[in-house]
Protein backbone atom coordinates (compact mmCIF):
# COMPACT_ATOMS: atom_id res chain seq x y z
CA UNK A 1 0.00 0.00 0.00
CA UNK A 2 1.22 3.45 -0.88
CA UNK A 3 1.42 5.68 2.14
CA UNK A 4 -0.28 8.98 1.45
CA UNK A 5 2.01 11.88 2.12
CA UNK A 6 0.36 14.44 4.36
CA UNK A 7 0.11 17.87 2.79
CA UNK A 8 1.47 19.59 5.86
CA UNK A 9 4.71 18.15 7.18
CA UNK A 10 7.71 19.22 9.23
CA UNK A 11 8.28 22.88 9.99
CA UNK A 12 10.19 24.68 7.23
CA UNK A 13 10.56 27.81 9.35
CA UNK A 14 11.39 27.48 13.02
CA UNK A 15 11.99 30.38 15.37
CA UNK A 16 12.99 30.04 19.02
CA UNK A 17 13.20 32.79 21.65
CA UNK A 18 13.96 35.40 19.02
CA UNK A 19 15.01 38.78 20.46
CA UNK A 20 15.90 42.07 18.83
CA UNK A 21 16.86 44.98 21.06
CA UNK A 22 17.59 48.59 20.19
CA UNK A 23 19.27 49.89 23.32
CA UNK A 24 16.80 49.25 26.15
CA UNK A 25 13.87 48.78 23.81
CA UNK A 26 12.99 45.20 22.83
CA UNK A 27 11.30 45.38 19.42
CA UNK A 28 11.04 41.59 19.42
CA UNK A 29 10.91 40.02 22.86
CA UNK A 30 11.34 36.25 22.92
CA UNK A 31 9.24 35.06 19.98
CA UNK A 32 8.90 31.36 19.12
CA UNK A 33 6.85 29.73 16.37
CA UNK A 34 7.02 27.13 13.64
CA UNK A 35 5.63 27.19 10.11
CA UNK A 36 4.77 23.77 8.63
CA UNK A 37 6.08 23.15 5.11
CA UNK A 38 3.44 23.72 2.47
CA UNK A 39 1.21 25.85 4.66
CA UNK A 40 -0.05 29.41 4.39
CA UNK A 41 0.99 31.16 7.57
CA UNK A 42 -0.39 34.57 8.52
CA UNK A 43 1.55 36.84 10.82
CA UNK A 44 -0.72 39.48 12.29
CA UNK A 45 -0.21 42.43 14.57
CA UNK A 46 -0.86 46.15 14.99
CA UNK A 47 1.54 48.77 13.63
CA UNK A 48 4.86 48.68 15.40
CA UNK A 49 4.21 45.23 16.91
CA UNK A 50 7.46 43.85 15.50
CA UNK A 51 6.20 42.08 12.36
CA UNK A 52 8.55 43.73 9.91
CA UNK A 53 11.49 43.40 12.29
CA UNK A 54 10.88 39.64 12.45
CA UNK A 55 10.53 39.37 8.67
CA UNK A 56 13.84 41.24 8.32
CA UNK A 57 15.56 38.81 10.67
CA UNK A 58 14.06 35.78 8.92
CA UNK A 59 15.26 37.11 5.58
CA UNK A 60 18.87 37.77 6.72
CA UNK A 61 18.87 41.56 6.43
CA UNK A 62 18.87 42.19 10.16
CA UNK A 63 20.92 40.37 12.80
CA UNK A 64 18.96 39.17 15.85
CA UNK A 65 20.16 40.08 19.34
CA UNK A 66 19.33 36.57 20.55
CA UNK A 67 17.47 33.34 19.83
CA UNK A 68 17.64 30.96 16.90
CA UNK A 69 16.15 30.81 13.42
CA UNK A 70 15.97 27.90 11.01
CA UNK A 71 14.85 28.45 7.40
CA UNK A 72 14.57 25.37 5.21
CA UNK A 73 16.97 23.68 7.64
CA UNK A 74 19.59 26.44 7.53
CA UNK A 75 20.65 28.96 10.13
CA UNK A 76 20.87 32.53 8.75
CA UNK A 77 23.80 33.26 11.05
CA UNK A 78 25.96 30.54 9.51
CA UNK A 79 24.50 29.65 6.12
CA UNK A 80 23.33 33.02 4.90
CA UNK A 81 23.56 32.15 1.23
CA UNK A 82 21.61 28.88 1.63
CA UNK A 83 18.90 30.75 3.50
CA UNK A 84 18.75 33.42 0.80
CA UNK A 85 18.38 30.78 -1.90
CA UNK A 86 15.49 29.26 0.04
CA UNK A 87 13.05 32.13 -0.15
CA UNK A 88 11.53 34.72 -2.40
CA UNK A 89 10.26 37.92 -0.87
CA UNK A 90 7.79 40.65 -1.67
CA UNK A 91 8.57 43.64 0.51
CA UNK A 92 5.98 46.04 1.83
CA UNK A 93 7.30 48.82 -0.43
CA UNK A 94 8.23 48.17 -4.02
CA UNK A 95 11.80 47.02 -4.53
CA UNK A 96 11.66 47.09 -8.31
CA UNK A 97 13.89 49.33 -10.39
CA UNK A 98 11.33 51.64 -11.95
CA UNK A 99 13.77 52.83 -14.65
CA UNK A 100 13.95 49.30 -16.03
CA UNK A 101 11.29 47.30 -17.88
CA UNK A 102 9.38 44.37 -16.37
CA UNK A 103 11.56 41.89 -18.27
CA UNK A 104 14.78 43.66 -17.29
CA UNK A 105 13.79 43.50 -13.63
CA UNK A 106 13.15 39.77 -13.90
CA UNK A 107 16.35 39.25 -15.87
CA UNK A 108 18.40 41.01 -13.22
CA UNK A 109 16.81 38.90 -10.49
CA UNK A 110 17.52 35.72 -12.46
CA UNK A 111 21.19 36.61 -12.81
CA UNK A 112 21.47 37.55 -9.12
CA UNK A 113 20.01 34.15 -8.18
CA UNK A 114 22.11 32.23 -10.72
CA UNK A 115 19.18 30.91 -12.78
CA UNK A 116 20.65 29.64 -16.09
CA UNK A 117 19.60 31.78 -19.06
CA UNK A 118 17.51 29.14 -20.89
CA UNK A 119 15.46 28.28 -17.79
CA UNK A 120 15.31 31.96 -16.92
CA UNK A 121 13.71 32.87 -20.22
CA UNK A 122 11.11 30.10 -20.00
CA UNK A 123 10.14 30.90 -16.40
CA UNK A 124 9.99 34.63 -17.10
CA UNK A 125 7.36 33.92 -19.76
CA UNK A 126 5.39 31.53 -17.52
CA UNK A 127 5.39 33.85 -14.55
CA UNK A 128 4.50 36.98 -16.50
CA UNK A 129 1.55 35.05 -17.93
CA UNK A 130 0.56 33.88 -14.47
CA UNK A 131 0.41 37.44 -13.10
CA UNK A 132 -1.11 38.69 -16.39
CA UNK A 133 1.69 41.09 -17.27
CA UNK A 134 3.05 39.43 -20.41
CA UNK A 135 1.60 42.20 -22.60
CA UNK A 136 3.45 44.80 -20.56
CA UNK A 137 6.77 42.97 -20.44
CA UNK A 138 8.70 45.69 -22.27
CA UNK A 139 7.07 48.63 -20.48
CA UNK A 140 9.02 50.60 -17.88
CA UNK A 141 7.99 49.75 -14.34
CA UNK A 142 7.50 53.45 -13.59
CA UNK A 143 4.41 53.32 -15.81
CA UNK A 144 2.88 50.49 -13.72
CA UNK A 145 0.05 50.88 -11.21
CA UNK A 146 0.50 49.75 -7.59
CA UNK A 147 -1.28 46.47 -8.28
CA UNK A 148 0.80 45.73 -11.37
CA UNK A 149 4.01 46.38 -9.45
CA UNK A 150 2.91 44.02 -6.71
CA UNK A 151 2.09 41.33 -9.27
CA UNK A 152 5.46 41.77 -10.94
CA UNK A 153 7.19 41.49 -7.57
CA UNK A 154 5.37 38.24 -6.87
CA UNK A 155 6.49 36.90 -10.25
CA UNK A 156 10.05 38.02 -9.55
CA UNK A 157 10.10 36.42 -6.09
CA UNK A 158 9.21 33.07 -7.70
CA UNK A 159 11.73 33.16 -10.54
CA UNK A 160 14.32 31.08 -8.71
CA UNK A 161 11.62 28.61 -7.54
CA UNK A 162 12.15 28.98 -3.80
CA UNK A 163 10.38 26.63 -1.36
CA UNK A 164 9.27 29.62 0.76
CA UNK A 165 7.80 32.98 -0.17
CA UNK A 166 7.61 35.89 2.27
CA UNK A 167 4.94 38.50 1.62
CA UNK A 168 5.06 41.61 3.80
CA UNK A 169 1.61 43.24 3.54
CA UNK A 170 1.10 41.95 -0.01
CA UNK A 171 -2.28 43.59 -0.52
CA UNK A 172 -1.83 46.91 1.28
CA UNK A 173 -3.06 49.89 -0.72
CA UNK A 174 -4.75 47.79 -3.42
CA UNK A 175 -8.38 47.76 -4.47
CA UNK A 176 -10.54 44.73 -3.51
CA UNK A 177 -10.43 43.30 -7.06
CA UNK A 178 -6.65 43.32 -7.18
CA UNK A 179 -6.44 41.94 -3.66
CA UNK A 180 -8.63 39.03 -4.67
CA UNK A 181 -6.50 38.35 -7.72
CA UNK A 182 -3.30 38.43 -5.73
CA UNK A 183 -4.62 35.92 -3.22
CA UNK A 184 -5.74 33.71 -6.06
CA UNK A 185 -2.20 33.60 -7.48
CA UNK A 186 -0.80 32.91 -4.05
CA UNK A 187 -3.25 30.12 -3.32
CA UNK A 188 -2.58 28.59 -6.73
CA UNK A 189 1.14 28.59 -6.01
CA UNK A 190 0.57 27.03 -2.63
CA UNK A 191 -1.63 24.21 -3.89
CA UNK A 192 0.12 23.55 -7.22
CA UNK A 193 3.75 24.10 -6.31
CA UNK A 194 3.55 23.45 -2.57
CA UNK A 195 5.29 26.71 -1.80
CA UNK A 196 5.16 27.69 1.86
CA UNK A 197 3.63 31.14 2.16
CA UNK A 198 4.51 33.42 5.07
CA UNK A 199 2.61 36.69 5.02
CA UNK A 200 1.90 39.65 7.24
CA UNK A 201 -1.26 41.67 6.92
CA UNK A 202 -3.63 44.13 8.51
CA UNK A 203 -6.65 42.69 6.76
CA UNK A 204 -8.10 40.14 9.15
CA UNK A 205 -10.73 38.92 6.70
CA UNK A 206 -7.97 37.95 4.27
CA UNK A 207 -6.02 36.14 6.94
CA UNK A 208 -9.18 34.34 8.04
CA UNK A 209 -9.91 33.25 4.48
CA UNK A 210 -6.51 32.08 3.27
CA UNK A 211 -4.30 31.18 6.23
CA UNK A 212 -4.02 27.63 7.57
CA UNK A 213 -2.46 29.05 10.66
CA UNK A 214 -1.89 32.49 12.13
CA UNK A 215 0.18 34.02 14.88
CA UNK A 216 -0.83 37.33 16.47
CA UNK A 217 2.00 39.48 17.75
CA UNK A 218 1.80 42.55 19.95
CA UNK A 219 4.52 44.63 21.58
CA UNK A 220 7.19 42.19 20.45
CA UNK A 221 5.50 39.09 21.87
CA UNK A 222 3.22 36.45 20.40
CA UNK A 223 -0.17 36.70 22.10
CA UNK A 224 -1.95 33.91 20.24
CA UNK A 225 -1.24 31.15 17.73
CA UNK A 226 -3.23 28.54 15.87
CA UNK A 227 -5.79 28.14 13.09
CA UNK A 228 -8.07 31.15 12.59
CA UNK A 229 -10.99 29.09 13.95
CA UNK A 230 -9.05 28.06 17.03
CA UNK A 231 -8.13 31.66 17.76
CA UNK A 232 -11.72 32.82 17.35
CA UNK A 233 -12.83 30.03 19.69
CA UNK A 234 -10.15 30.93 22.22
CA UNK A 235 -11.60 34.40 22.83
CA UNK A 236 -15.15 33.54 21.73
CA UNK A 237 -15.16 36.07 18.91
CA UNK A 238 -17.32 35.90 15.80
CA UNK A 239 -14.63 37.14 13.42
CA UNK A 240 -10.87 37.12 13.40
CA UNK A 241 -10.96 40.91 13.55
CA UNK A 242 -12.90 40.82 16.84
CA UNK A 243 -10.48 38.22 18.16
CA UNK A 244 -7.56 40.39 17.10
CA UNK A 245 -8.93 43.44 18.89
CA UNK A 246 -9.75 41.52 22.03
CA UNK A 247 -6.19 40.12 22.07
CA UNK A 248 -4.31 43.32 21.27
CA UNK A 249 -6.56 45.97 22.82
CA UNK A 250 -8.48 48.93 21.45
CA UNK A 251 -5.74 51.54 21.59
CA UNK A 252 -4.50 52.94 18.31
CA UNK A 253 -0.86 52.54 17.38
CA UNK A 254 1.23 54.97 15.47
CA UNK A 255 3.79 54.01 12.94
CA UNK A 256 5.72 57.24 13.35
CA UNK A 257 8.59 57.03 15.79
CA UNK A 258 8.82 59.44 18.72
CA UNK A 259 11.09 62.44 18.38
CA UNK A 260 13.69 60.41 20.26
CA UNK A 261 13.54 57.68 17.60
CA UNK A 262 13.95 60.30 14.92
CA UNK A 263 16.99 61.69 16.70
CA UNK A 264 18.42 58.18 16.81
CA UNK A 265 17.75 57.70 13.13
CA UNK A 266 19.48 60.98 12.39
CA UNK A 267 22.44 59.96 14.53
CA UNK A 268 22.60 56.69 12.64
CA UNK A 269 22.47 58.55 9.34
CA UNK A 270 25.52 60.48 10.42
CA UNK A 271 27.49 57.32 10.76
CA UNK A 272 27.12 56.47 14.44
CA UNK A 273 26.19 52.89 13.83
CA UNK B 1 31.36 37.98 -12.51
CA UNK B 2 27.90 37.91 -14.11
CA UNK B 3 26.52 39.69 -11.06
CA UNK B 4 29.06 42.49 -11.40
CA UNK B 5 28.26 42.73 -15.10
CA UNK B 6 24.48 42.89 -14.73
CA UNK B 7 24.63 45.56 -12.00
CA UNK B 8 27.08 47.54 -14.09
CA UNK B 9 24.77 47.24 -17.09
CA UNK B 10 21.82 48.39 -14.98
CA UNK B 11 23.58 51.63 -14.13
CA UNK B 12 24.62 52.31 -17.70
CA UNK B 13 21.02 51.76 -18.88
CA UNK B 14 19.71 54.08 -16.19
CA UNK B 15 22.23 56.73 -17.17
CA UNK B 16 21.53 56.53 -20.88
CA UNK B 17 17.77 56.68 -20.25
CA UNK B 18 17.98 59.72 -17.98
CA UNK B 19 18.94 62.24 -20.66
CA UNK B 20 17.93 65.17 -18.50
CA UNK B 21 20.32 64.10 -15.77
CA UNK B 22 23.10 63.60 -18.30
CA UNK B 23 22.68 67.08 -19.73
CA UNK B 24 22.11 68.60 -16.29
CA UNK B 25 25.36 67.25 -14.96
CA UNK B 26 27.19 68.77 -17.93
CA UNK B 27 26.08 72.23 -16.81
CA UNK B 28 28.57 72.73 -14.04
CA UNK B 29 31.73 71.68 -15.89
CA UNK B 30 30.59 73.72 -18.87
CA UNK B 31 30.06 76.80 -16.73
CA UNK B 32 33.50 76.47 -15.19
CA UNK B 33 35.12 75.85 -18.53
CA UNK B 34 33.55 78.84 -20.24
CA UNK B 35 33.40 81.36 -17.38
CA UNK B 36 36.80 80.57 -15.91
CA UNK B 37 38.48 79.66 -19.17
CA UNK B 38 37.56 82.82 -20.98
CA UNK B 39 37.29 85.03 -17.90
CA UNK B 40 40.70 84.32 -16.43
CA UNK B 41 42.40 83.45 -19.72
CA UNK B 42 43.94 86.88 -20.38
CA UNK B 43 45.20 87.29 -16.78
CA UNK B 44 46.71 83.80 -16.82
CA UNK B 45 48.44 84.58 -20.10
CA UNK B 46 49.81 87.92 -18.81
CA UNK B 47 51.15 86.22 -15.70
CA UNK B 48 53.15 83.93 -17.95
CA UNK B 49 51.06 80.79 -17.42
CA UNK B 50 50.42 80.22 -21.12
CA UNK B 51 47.08 79.28 -22.64
CA UNK B 52 44.57 78.93 -19.78
CA UNK B 53 42.12 76.64 -21.66
CA UNK B 54 45.08 74.30 -22.26
CA UNK B 55 45.73 74.34 -18.50
CA UNK B 56 42.09 74.20 -17.40
CA UNK B 57 40.57 71.57 -19.71
CA UNK B 58 42.06 68.44 -18.04
CA UNK B 59 40.84 69.77 -14.69
CA UNK B 60 37.33 70.25 -16.07
CA UNK B 61 37.30 66.73 -17.52
CA UNK B 62 38.24 65.39 -14.09
CA UNK B 63 35.55 67.60 -12.56
CA UNK B 64 32.92 66.03 -14.83
CA UNK B 65 34.14 62.57 -13.83
CA UNK B 66 34.33 63.45 -10.13
CA UNK B 67 30.78 64.79 -9.89
CA UNK B 68 29.15 62.06 -11.96
CA UNK B 69 31.06 59.26 -10.23
CA UNK B 70 30.39 60.42 -6.68
CA UNK B 71 26.70 60.88 -7.44
CA UNK B 72 26.45 57.50 -9.14
CA UNK B 73 27.94 55.98 -6.01
CA UNK B 74 25.53 57.88 -3.83
CA UNK B 75 22.68 56.27 -5.77
CA UNK B 76 22.94 53.61 -3.06
CA UNK B 77 20.91 56.07 -0.96
CA UNK B 78 18.25 56.45 -3.65
CA UNK B 79 18.08 52.70 -4.06
CA UNK B 80 17.67 52.42 -0.32
CA UNK B 81 14.80 54.91 -0.33
CA UNK B 82 13.11 53.57 -3.44
CA UNK B 83 13.56 49.99 -2.33
CA UNK B 84 15.71 48.41 -5.03
CA UNK B 85 18.63 48.03 -2.62
CA UNK B 86 16.65 45.39 -0.69
CA UNK B 87 16.35 43.26 -3.81
CA UNK B 88 20.13 43.06 -4.09
CA UNK B 89 20.75 42.69 -0.36
CA UNK B 90 18.62 39.55 0.05
CA UNK B 91 20.07 37.90 -3.07
CA UNK B 92 22.37 34.90 -2.52
CA UNK B 93 25.45 36.67 -3.84
CA UNK B 94 28.41 38.17 -2.05
CA UNK B 95 28.05 41.79 -1.04
CA UNK B 96 31.55 42.34 -2.37
CA UNK B 97 30.32 41.55 -5.89
CA UNK B 98 27.33 43.83 -5.49
CA UNK B 99 29.52 46.68 -4.24
CA UNK B 100 32.00 46.13 -7.09
CA UNK B 101 29.20 46.05 -9.65
CA UNK B 102 27.80 49.31 -8.35
CA UNK B 103 31.17 51.02 -8.21
CA UNK B 104 32.19 49.85 -11.67
CA UNK B 105 28.82 50.83 -13.10
CA UNK B 106 29.18 54.31 -11.63
CA UNK B 107 32.73 54.48 -12.97
CA UNK B 108 31.71 53.56 -16.52
CA UNK B 109 28.95 56.16 -16.45
CA UNK B 110 31.38 58.81 -15.15
CA UNK B 111 33.96 57.83 -17.75
CA UNK B 112 31.41 58.35 -20.53
CA UNK B 113 30.55 61.71 -18.99
CA UNK B 114 34.27 62.55 -18.95
CA UNK B 115 34.51 61.77 -22.66
CA UNK B 116 31.58 64.08 -23.36
CA UNK B 117 33.26 66.89 -21.37
CA UNK B 118 36.52 66.24 -23.22
CA UNK B 119 34.64 66.57 -26.50
CA UNK B 120 33.26 69.94 -25.41
CA UNK B 121 36.74 71.08 -24.36
CA UNK B 122 38.05 70.21 -27.82
CA UNK B 123 35.21 72.23 -29.33
CA UNK B 124 36.16 75.38 -27.41
CA UNK B 125 39.79 75.20 -28.43
CA UNK B 126 41.59 72.64 -26.26
CA UNK B 127 44.35 70.81 -28.15
CA UNK B 128 45.70 67.37 -27.22
CA UNK B 129 49.44 67.81 -27.71
CA UNK B 130 50.46 64.17 -27.46
CA UNK B 131 47.95 62.03 -29.41
CA UNK B 132 50.14 58.95 -28.90
CA UNK B 133 49.58 59.30 -25.17
CA UNK B 134 45.80 59.34 -25.51
CA UNK B 135 45.44 55.75 -24.21
CA UNK B 136 47.32 56.79 -21.06
CA UNK B 137 45.03 59.79 -20.71
CA UNK B 138 41.96 57.54 -21.03
CA UNK B 139 43.46 55.17 -18.46
CA UNK B 140 43.92 58.05 -16.00
CA UNK B 141 40.31 59.07 -16.63
CA UNK B 142 38.99 55.56 -16.02
CA UNK B 143 41.00 54.87 -12.86
CA UNK B 144 39.93 58.25 -11.51
CA UNK B 145 36.32 57.35 -12.28
CA UNK B 146 36.64 54.10 -10.29
CA UNK B 147 38.26 55.99 -7.40
CA UNK B 148 35.54 58.63 -7.22
CA UNK B 149 32.73 56.09 -7.66
CA UNK B 150 34.19 54.13 -4.72
CA UNK B 151 34.03 57.31 -2.61
CA UNK B 152 30.36 57.60 -3.60
CA UNK B 153 29.60 53.97 -2.77
CA UNK B 154 31.32 54.34 0.60
CA UNK B 155 29.31 57.47 1.47
CA UNK B 156 26.08 55.95 0.19
CA UNK B 157 26.62 52.86 2.35
CA UNK B 158 26.97 54.88 5.54
CA UNK B 159 24.20 57.45 5.05
CA UNK B 160 20.53 56.53 5.21
CA UNK B 161 18.90 59.46 3.48
CA UNK B 162 19.60 62.44 1.30
CA UNK B 163 19.53 64.99 4.14
CA UNK B 164 23.31 65.07 4.22
CA UNK B 165 23.54 65.64 0.49
CA UNK B 166 24.40 69.39 0.62
CA UNK B 167 27.05 68.58 3.19
CA UNK B 168 28.72 66.05 0.93
CA UNK B 169 28.60 68.57 -1.86
CA UNK B 170 29.99 71.50 0.12
CA UNK B 171 32.42 69.78 2.45
CA UNK B 172 33.70 66.97 0.30
CA UNK B 173 33.14 67.18 -3.44
CA UNK B 174 33.71 70.92 -3.87
CA UNK B 175 36.85 71.06 -1.69
CA UNK B 176 38.23 67.97 -3.46
CA UNK B 177 37.77 69.79 -6.73
CA UNK B 178 38.99 73.26 -5.70
CA UNK B 179 42.06 71.88 -3.90
CA UNK B 180 43.18 69.73 -6.80
CA UNK B 181 45.06 72.19 -8.93
CA UNK B 182 42.33 71.95 -11.56
CA UNK B 183 41.88 75.72 -11.65
CA UNK B 184 45.28 77.12 -10.66
CA UNK B 185 48.88 75.90 -10.54
CA UNK B 186 50.23 74.68 -7.23
CA UNK B 187 53.48 76.61 -7.16
CA UNK B 188 53.79 79.67 -4.94
CA UNK B 189 50.77 78.82 -2.77
CA UNK B 190 50.79 78.96 1.07
CA UNK B 191 52.20 75.85 2.66
CA UNK B 192 48.95 74.53 4.27
CA UNK B 193 47.18 74.77 0.93
CA UNK B 194 49.93 72.86 -0.82
CA UNK B 195 49.79 70.22 1.90
CA UNK B 196 46.02 69.82 1.47
CA UNK B 197 46.50 69.49 -2.26
CA UNK B 198 49.23 66.90 -1.89
CA UNK B 199 46.89 64.74 0.22
CA UNK B 200 44.04 65.06 -2.25
CA UNK B 201 43.76 62.15 -4.71
CA UNK B 202 41.99 64.41 -7.21
CA UNK B 203 45.27 66.35 -7.53
CA UNK B 204 46.93 63.26 -8.97
CA UNK B 205 44.05 62.68 -11.36
CA UNK B 206 44.25 66.26 -12.66
CA UNK B 207 48.02 66.26 -12.82
CA UNK B 208 48.15 62.84 -14.45
CA UNK B 209 45.64 63.79 -17.10
CA UNK B 210 47.36 67.11 -17.78
CA UNK B 211 50.67 65.31 -18.15
CA UNK B 212 49.24 62.65 -20.43
CA UNK B 213 47.63 65.19 -22.73
CA UNK B 214 50.77 67.30 -22.93
CA UNK B 215 53.27 64.46 -22.60
CA UNK B 216 55.43 66.73 -20.56
CA UNK B 217 58.27 64.79 -18.90
CA UNK B 218 58.13 67.14 -15.90
CA UNK B 219 54.69 66.02 -14.80
CA UNK B 220 55.53 62.39 -14.06
CA UNK B 221 52.36 60.64 -15.22
CA UNK B 222 53.73 57.30 -14.00
CA UNK B 223 53.95 58.50 -10.42
CA UNK B 224 50.42 59.91 -10.59
CA UNK B 225 49.13 56.61 -11.91
CA UNK B 226 50.76 54.70 -9.07
CA UNK B 227 49.20 57.02 -6.47
CA UNK B 228 45.82 56.74 -8.16
CA UNK B 229 45.98 52.96 -8.32
CA UNK B 230 46.94 52.60 -4.66
CA UNK B 231 44.25 55.01 -3.45
CA UNK B 232 41.68 53.38 -5.74
CA UNK B 233 42.52 49.95 -4.33
CA UNK B 234 42.15 51.21 -0.78
CA UNK B 235 38.88 53.05 -1.44
CA UNK B 236 37.29 50.19 -3.38
CA UNK B 237 38.08 47.89 -0.44
CA UNK B 238 36.71 50.41 2.06
CA UNK B 239 33.53 50.93 0.05
CA UNK B 240 32.99 47.17 -0.32
CA UNK B 241 33.48 46.75 3.44
CA UNK B 242 31.05 49.54 4.31
CA UNK B 243 28.54 48.22 1.79
CA UNK B 244 28.73 44.73 3.28
CA UNK B 245 27.72 46.14 6.66
CA UNK B 246 24.45 47.69 5.48
CA UNK B 247 21.42 46.55 7.46
CA UNK B 248 17.92 47.48 6.47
Amino acid sequence: MISSKPLITDPIIEVRDLVKRYGDFAAVDGVSFAVPAGSIFGFLGPNGAGKTTIVKMLTTVLRPTGGSISINGYDPAHAQRRVRESFGIVFQDSSLDSELTALENLELHGVLYGVPSGIRRRRMGELLNLVELWDRRNAFVKTFSGGMKRRLEIARALLHEPPIIFLDEPTIGLDPQTRNHIWQYIQTLNTERHITVFFTTHYMDEADRVANEVAIIDRGKIVSRGSPDAIKAQVQAATLEDAFISLTGEAMRTEEGSSLDQMRALGKAWGRR
Amino acid sequence: MKVIYILCLRQIKRYLRARARMIGSLGQPLLFLLAMGFGFGPIFQKAGGGNYIQFLAPGIVIMGILFTAVFSGIEVIWDRQFGFLKETLVAPVSRLHIALGRTLGGAVVAFIQGLVVLGICLLVGFRIEAIAWLPIALLVMFISAVLFAAIGTAIGSVLEDMQAFPLIMNFLVMPLFFLSGALFPMKGLPRPLILAMEWNPVTYAVNGLRGAFAHSPLTGVGGDLVVLLVVTGALVSLSAYLFSRIEL
